[in-house]
């Protein structure tokens, strides 16, 4: 079965008791238990609920991985696997992480004992000289944030596996219809459901995958302890979000190819960042690894100037954080996703005060480009 | 085609524009990209005699009245009133008619319609003809002093038939009857009857506007004041509104309608070329065949074919075959989602209709109706070809 047949065919979206063509949402918090000899699969939500477990079964299918698990938020999903490590354990993370990845490893899992170092991951020979003996895990984002460089998986994981390192990737950004990192040898891929995913800018929600029964053992175990379980409605959006990845994810990519091409003209634009040109380093890594460019862009102005009258002028457009969804939206790193990143790391990072990230929609592409040619000036 | 692309003439905004950001768009107190779903029956009053413009939701509540402008915007035109199923959405309009009014319609048309004029409105005096609207002759022939309404599908539901609406308007405008489009089928993103002069539009919103097979919903839509205040007053009166929920649902499916229609559409015109080659099929009911009869109509007068077909299999033991063996299709009733659906017509949809009303139609028990989804296109094709035998 092709994965656009998978996404609305998977097993889990027919109701088996009515033959409902949409999971019923199950808003329980408990079951009753007709046999107390025997308990029910289902017993309290916190454990288990039909509706998230069709939601995670759902992203296992479509990561390939044997078991998924459904969060809160993307960062309850990110924590919720850090915490799969010890005190002691040292984990190598690329640098140009997301901020809120950055926050809980350099705040949170830093008194836990949990040890991180930061290298440029698109530079192979960084993870590799960054590994010690006790290097349990190597975090990867590919294409990162909001940079989208290039990180190579499979020369990434090669050196992992060597090196029994547990390996995690955040596939947000592209979302299993671009890119399976678990197909490529990772261990457990994670996700901002609220990205791509669920795809409508209304739900918060956070997914991870794992590749072997023991990592599906301990998650699970983590998830049923922490609780930072995904509810029911929520759950059952992003499964109805999912149906149109595939389309939606064809629509942005076109689209996002076309504004990349169209700002690499515009006489404002310093630089433009995209996996998608043939210009930018590691495309050809890329397409390698993931069958698509994604709908993430970003590009630099000349002048502070410039950039601040475009956040203000650009129209028919949200300036906001977070991206994924069927509007575009425009963000300013500096100010939101890497505030939390202090400003000389950012700097060093490339991360400047004129960069902007853009999040493709479902706009028509010529609307969008009009939009931007009148905010640039 | 025509070039229907540009909605909005004093915005110049497409329609994949307006698809995705609604009428409002944002939330206009906090910014939330995602329209709130205000679950609130009633409103506070700040005193007496003020009103925040929202009294009791059944009259208007925020989340209804943001996916009726949308629905609204969608068809170019100034009103859309949003209903809890699409017959409610029907009935309100039929309720236009009064005693002795004669109203004029498809005959190929969806059961439920069918239903709602020979067994409500014949017992309230509301006269009516079952016309192939195919045929302007016909509605000339049928059209009485008393002719208030002529209500048209296209293409119809299951047959396919396609009509000629910048005609029916002509001889519609000239005698003072108002032309109501079911605008189901195809959606404002291929078809905008009110930009051809069609006074009213209704959608059962529950198929390509929601699209996820999870929402029941209904509009009406209009650019006439008048109607909209009767409409209005008729669903103040009667009741039959949309949710705030299901308003939100709709409004959420409604940002994918572009890029659903353009893969439900593509998926269509490979599936009706396949089927037209398979030796088990006799004949094939898709606007989008070039030898369809109402192809140049439609190229004309809309930019897509939409995703409906129908189809004659040799014999009623190939229905039965097809419907227990499908695996990726789901054999069910309704239309407009993600999910491929196959429909046999004669007991589901069309249950209602009288045998010798279905034989005049050419709808007999070997017809099948296909609404096609979003799914890839080879297992598509590769379901019905093991279906088929």
């Amino acid at each position: 079965m092709k994965f656009g047949t998978k996404l609305i065919h998977n097993g889990n979206e027919v109701d088996p008791f009515t033959g409902a063509l949409s999971i019923p949402i199950y808003q329980a918090s408990t079951f009753h238990q007709p046999n107390i000899e025997n308990i029910g699969k289902y017993d309290y939500a916190r454990s288990g609920n039909p509706t998230r477990e069709a939601l995670e079964n759902t992203i296992a299918q479509l990561e390939n991985g044997v078991r998924g698990f459904a969060f809160s938020s993307g960062m309850a999903a990110i924590s919720s696997v850090l915490s799969l490590f010890s005190a002691g354990d040292h984990i190598v993370i690329c640098e140009d992480v997301y901020g809120g990845t950055f926050r809980i490893a350099t705040k949170v899992l830093n008194r836990f004992g949990i040890e991180f170092t930061f290298v440029d991951a698109s530079e192979i020979s960084e993870i590799e000289s960054a590994i010690k003996s006790n290097t349990k895990g190597l975090y990867l984002e590919t294409p990162s944030n909001p940079l989208l460089k290039i990180t190579d998986l499979r020369e990434a994981i090669k050196i992992a596996k060597r090196n029994d390192v547990i390996v995690i990737v955040d596939n947000s950004f592209l979302s299993p219809y671009f890119q399976k990192p678990l197909d490529l040898g990772a261990d457990i891929v994670v996700h901002s459901a609220t990205k791509f995913i669920a795809g409508h800018s209304d739900v918060i929600g956070g997914l991870a995958v794992v590749k072997s029964e023991e990592l599906a053992r301990d998650l699970y175990t983590i998830q049923n302890s922490f609780g930072a379980v995904l509810g029911p409605q929520d759950c059952w959006l992003t499964l109805r979000g999912l149906k149109t990845l595939k389309v939606r994810m064809d629509v942005y990519e076109q689209t996002a190819q076309k504004l990349a091409n169209w700002l690499l003209t515009n006489e404002c634009v310093e630089e433009v960042y995209y996996p998608g040109l043939k210009e930018h380093p590691g495309h050809d890594i890329h397409f390698e690894q993931a069958s698509g460019g994604g709908a993430v862009l970003s590009f630099t102005l000349k002048t502070i100037d410039q950039t601040i009258r475009f956040l203000q002028k650009v129209e028919n457009v949200a300036v906001a954080v977070s991206l994924g969804g069927v509007e575009t939206i425009v963000s300013y790193p500096v100010k939101m996703s890497h505030a939390a990143i202090p400003k000389d790391v950012r700097e060093r990072l490339g991360v400047k005060d004129t960069l902007i990230r853009v999040s493709v929609g479902l706009e028509d592409v010529e609307d969008l480009i009009a939009s931007f040619q009148k905010a640039l000036i | 085609m025509t070039n229907t692309n540009v909605v909005s003439k004093s915005e110049q905004k497409s329609i994949e524009t307006v698809a995705v950001h609604g009428s409002k768009g944002y939330d206009p107190l906090t910014g939330a990209i995602s329209y709130p779903i205000y679950q609130s029956a009633t409103f506070k009053h700040e005193g007496l005699h003020q009103s925040t413009g929202y009294d009791y939701a059944r009259l208007q509540n925020p989340t209804r009245e943001e996916v009726e402008n949308t629905v609204a915007k969608l068809e170019n035109a100034e009103f859309g009133v949003a209903f809890s199923t699409g017959n409610a959405a029907v009935t309100a309009v039929l309720s236009l008619f009064k005693k002795g009014d004669h109203v004029i319609v498809s005959d190929d048309l969806y059961g439920g319609t069918y239903r709602l004029f020979e067994e409500i409105y014949s017992p309230y005096g509301i006269e009516h003809n079952f016309v192939d609207t195919t045929e302007i002759d016909n509605i000339l022939d049928t059209i009485k002093e008393n002719t208030r309404g002529i209500f048209i599908e296209t293409p119809s539901n299951p047959m396919m038939k396609v009509t000629d609406l910048k005609r029916v308007v002509e001889i519609a405008k000239e005698r003072n009857i108002v032309v109501i489009v079911d605008n189901t089928f195809l959606t404002p993103y291929f078809f905008r009857p009110i930009e051809l002069g069609a006074d009213i539009v209704v959608h059962s919103g529950t198929k390509y506007l929601g699209g996820h097979n999870d929402t029941l919903a209904g509009f009406v839509v209009t650019n006439s004041e008048k109607t909209n205040e009767r409409i209005r007053f008729y669903q103040k009166s009667t009741g039959a509104t949309l949710a705030p929920f299901d308003s939100w649902l709709i409004l959420r499916g409604i940002k994918t309608l572009h890029v659903r229609m353009e893969y439900c559409q593509r998926n269509a015109i490979t599936l009706a070329k396949f089927l037209e080659n398979h030796p088990n099929v006799t004949d094939v009911f898709y606007v989008g065949l070039p030898n369809h009869k109402g192809y140049s109509i439609i190229k004309e007068q809309a930019s897509g074919f939409g995703a409906m077909i129908s189809f004659k299999v040799k014999n009623v033991s190939i229905v039965e075959k097809v419907l227990s063996s499908v695996k990726v299709i789901t054999f069910a009733e309704s239309l407009g989602g993600v999910e491929s659906l196959i429909t046999y017509p004669h007991t589901q949809t069309h249950s209602e209709m009288p045998e010798d009303f279905k034989r005049k139609l050419g709808l007999d028990d070997h017809t099948l109706r296909l609404s096609v989804g979003i799914e890839h296109i080879d297992d598509l094709l590769i379901d019905l070809e093991n279906a088929l035998g």
